[in-house]
Formats: structure tokens, sequence, C-alpha cells
């Protein structure tokens, strides 16, 4: 690799790893927060480096959008917004060495591991390539994700319903007050709101063939919802609506798997002729059931049971 | 585009990164967490051109992409800090109370 | 100079005075005395930076499609930003109660301000 590409990550690397420390050593909690915030726009730019375009658009939409915006809302709720935390650790105490030695000794073996990878491993690209063509979509990503480990999906589906879930069982405390309405930020909702949704449209449709896909797709219409509720309040409570909302993308997935166990084919294994089909099908359903999943993790917990 | 665009394209993001770094200090420093807010959006910012330049450098369009997506989202913290938050007059480390009589979102 | 060699030229000298502006966005966040005249600096960074970086993209990109998505973005950028600063300074004027309070103070060294305030 060239100099100046080696540049561009020398700068990259020293950031991140200055930014992990300070995050996890800030006294105050909300300039830990930002260097957090910032930690995961910068982790986005070190995943476009490794190349993986689809992850850098997870990181950017989830790490720099919604987990920012989670936990400054946390910090509000909390009260604990600017002010120096006197718990926050900034001495070395023996256990505490202990634990930073083991960690070094784990993050060495990595690195070892990773440098003594012989030169010419291509691990599972070779095959994954080859069954492209009977995967439905031309993205190895998305043919990985949905169709040769679809598996793994579905579950990580259903940990996002369990997330919403185990929200919605705790008894959380009332909303904040809502602020005045602002005009300057309902002109940004105007424009903002239907770029989210045409975009992460594109997303969804362009997952199969570039990087892209549901899981960003959804990280971006929850972003928008964020925005909405807070311009305007919203309220997710535990309604019938709102369930089927939330529970659609894993039943979908599901179902589909279930559905070609019965025809023969096994659990989640498509047909190459429905493949392209049936994983938009399923995207499309995560997609709107990941986003009520996220935005209602924002929004908060069981307010208003059946009328309040 | 020229044989020696590439490299400069490389230099100019490492530039931008670097000089976005500085923000960093502001991030450190505050003293409002109103400045602290305000250099993480121009870290934002300074991402998204990264992200353009590699993405002509490297010729990867899906870059575009993220560069989008960032700039989407890109007042979605800020927002939520100056509605949630709001900024309040430097609180010192030397008093260590809790800030409850901020300014708060009203 | 060939067509190719030209345009690549202004390219260099648009992405060039670009991160000239990020420069003096960045030191103007870092050296400014407020919280006020700092936005001020962080917007300069966000619109003439990134625009002319943009600009000096869309000199090299293969289609109109691309040159439309680099201006999709800066404008986004443009917008998004400074609605947010918008907002940073009307919350930061109401925390300090008037403009001039709020523009002055102790933290017109741009250090941490040790007593307090």
């Amino acid at each position: 690799m060239a100099a100046e590409v080696h540049a561009l990550d020398l700068v990259l690397v020293v950031l991140l790893v200055w930014l992990g420390w300070r995050a996890l050593a800030s006294a105050d909690l909300f300039k830990a927060v930002v260097q957090f915030i910032v930690f995961g726009l910068l982790l986005s730019l070190a995943w476009v480096r490794l190349g993986a375009p689809d992850v850098a658009l997870a990181e950017a939409a989830i790490g720099a959008g919604l987990a920012g915006a989670l936990l400054l809302d946390t910090l509000a709720r909390l009260g604990r917004d600017g002010a120096a935390d006197e718990t926050r650790p900034l001495g070395l105490t023996p256990a505490r060495a202990g634990i930073a030695l083991a960690c070094l000794g784990l993050a060495g073996l990595l690195v070892a591991s990773v440098l003594l990878l012989p030169e010419s491993w291509r691990g599972l690209t070779g095959p994954a390539l080859q069954q492209l063509g009977n995967s439905g979509v031309s993205n190895p990503v998305t043919a990985t994700l949905l169709n040769y480990r679809g598996w793994d999906t579905l579950l990580e589906v259903g940990v996002l319903l369990l997330a919403v879930l185990g929200l919605w069982i705790l008894d959380v405390e009332p909303p904040l007050p809502p602020p005045a309405p602002d005009p300057m930020l309902g002109l940004l909702l105007r424009i903002l709101l239907p770029l989210a949704v045409v975009v992460a449209g594109y997303l969804l449709w362009v997952g199969a063939h570039a990087p892209g896909g549901a899981f960003q797709g959804a990280a971006l219409l929850a972003a928008g919802g964020v925005l909405w509720h807070l311009a305007r309040p919203l309220s997710l409570p535990a309604t019938a609506p709102v369930r089927a909302a939330v529970v659609l993308g894993f039943a979908v997935f599901l179902g589909v798997g279930v559905a070609m166990a019965a025809f023969g084919g096994g659990f989640l294994s498509f047909p190459p002729a429905w493949a392209g089909a049936l994983i938009l099908l399923i995207e499309t359903a995560a997609m709107l059931s990941i986003a009520v999943i996220m935005l209602g993790l924002f929004v908060g917990g069981r307010t208003g049971k059946a009328g309040e | 585009m020229p044989e020696w665009m590439s490299p400069v394209l490389w230099i100019a993001a490492a530039g931008v990164l670097a000089t976005i770094a500085l923000g960093l200090v502001r991030v450190e420093r505050g003293p409002s967490n109103g400045d602290r807010m305000l250099a993480a959006q121009l870290l934002g910012s300074g991402a998204v051109a990264v992200l353009l330049l590699l993405a002509r450098a490297t010729d990867v369009p899906a870059l575009l992409d993220v560069a989008l997506v960032l700039a989407l989202l890109a007042g979605v913290a800020g927002v939520v800090f100056v509605r949630r938050i709001g900024v309040q007059p430097p609180e010192r480390d030397a008093g260590r109370n809790a800030s409850a009589a901020g300014d708060g979102p009203s | 100079m060939s067509g190719d060699e030209l345009r690549g030229a202004l390219s260099l000298v648009f992405i060039g005075a670009g991160m000239l502006f990020f420069l003096a966005g960045s030191v103007g966040v870092l050296r400014l005395p407020d919280l006020l005249s700092r936005l001020h600096a962080l917007t300069k960074a966000d619109n003439l930076g990134l625009g002319l970086v943009v600009l000096g993209l869309a000199l090299q990109a293969d289609d109109t499609f691309e040159v439309l998505r680099l201006l999709l973005v800066w404008l986004l950028v443009l917008f998004a930003s400074s609605v947010a600063c918008y907002l940073v300074a009307q919350s930061a004027l109401r925390a300090h109660g008037d403009p001039a309070a709020a523009t002055a103070g102790p933290e017109g060294s741009g250090e941490d301000a040790r007593d307090g305030r």
C-alpha cells in the first residue's frame, strides 16, 4: 500500500484508540457520550477502510445516529447531563490492573492470529461467490446474511424483538415534558423525513446488488421517527397495531423458513428461482419491524395501557 | 482522472481527518456541553468529506451512500441534545453536584 | 495541458481550498472565545469546506447522477447542520439569559473555566 494510504490509516487508528480511551475514562458523562458518538463516526470510516461498506452504513446509521440519540436521552432522564460523575473510575486498583493485563493479552492474541494468517487464505470467499448465482441476489453480503446464514439473521431479528419486549415489561417512568414547538425543527422535519423514507426504501432495494439492506434502512427510518418524536411527541404503547408491527419481521422470516421446510427444501433454504423474491419479502417486513422496534426503544415504555 | 489525482485524494482525506481531529480538543475541554456537541458536528461534516474523497479515490460508489446516510443523520444527535438536555452554563468539576438547577429542555 | 489534466488541476485547487476552510473552521472552534463564535466558525467548515470539496469531486465525477448525489449530500449537511447550530445557539442564549452574557465571561481565554462559571 502506498504511503498516502498509510497516512490516512495511521491518523484513523490513532484517533480511534485515543477516543476509545477517553470515552471510558472521561469523568464527565456527557463528554464521554459525545466521545463515544465521535468514536462511532470514525469507526464507520474504519469499516470503509476494511472494505466493508455495508457495515460502514450500519455503523453510520446506528453508532453515530441512533445510539448517540439513545445515550443522550438516557443522560437527560438520569439528570446527569453535564455534571461530573464522581463514581467514574479514574484510579488504578489491583483488580483493574489484572483485568487490563488480561484484555491486553487477549488483544495480543487476536493481533497475532490475524498476522499469522496465510497470505493467500481466502476463507469461504470462493464458495460464497460461486453460489451467488443461486442465492437470488448479487451482493455477497446480502447473500450471506439472508441466504447462506439466514438462521443467524433470523435470531438477530428475534433479539431485537426481545429487546423491545424487555423494555415493555419494565415499568418505565413517564416521558419527559416536551419542549415548545420550534419552526426550524419543523422545517427540518418536513425536508428530512420524506428524504429518509425514500433513502431507506432505496437502501432496501439496492441491498440486493450493492451495499445496503433492511437493517440500514430501518435505522434511517427510526432516526427519522426520533426527530419527529422530538418535535412532536409520539407514543408507542404496546397496543395491538404496535405489537403487530414489532412482531412482523420475525414472523415473516420464520414463516418463510417454515414454508420452505414444508415444501421440502429444508428450513430457510430458498429454491434459486424464488430466492430473490423471498429475500425481498423478508427484508421489507424486517425493515418495518426493526424501524418500529428501534423507535420504540427510544420513545420509551408502556406509556398508556389501553387509553392512558 | 489523471494519475497523480489518486494520491492527492488520499492525502486530502488524511488532511481533513487530521484537521477535524482538532475538534476533539474542544470535546475534551468544553467548557459547556454545547461546545462539545458542536465539535461533534464538525467531526461529522468532516467525516462526510472524507467519505466523499475516498469514494472517488477507491472508486467505490457505495461510499456516496454512506455519506448520504451520515448527512441525513448529521443533525439527529444535536437535536436530541438541544431538545432533551439543552446548553447549560459550564459546570466545573470543582463542584461535584449534579446539575439539578440546569436550564433543561424548556 | 490536456482537458483531463486541466480538470484535475481545477479539482486540486477546489479540494485544497476546501481543506483550508476545514482547517479554518477547526482552528476557529479551538481558538475562538465562546460558544456562539465557535458555532460561527463551524458553519464555515460545513458550508464552504464541504462545498468546495464537493465541487472539486464533481469535476471528477463519472456521470451526472454522481454529481447530483454529491450535491445532495452537501445540501443535506448544509441544512441539517445549520438547523442544529441554530438550535444550539438558541439554547445557549436561553441558558445565559441575554446575548451579552452569552458572548462574554470567563470563557474568554478559550480554556477550561476554573472559576465555576
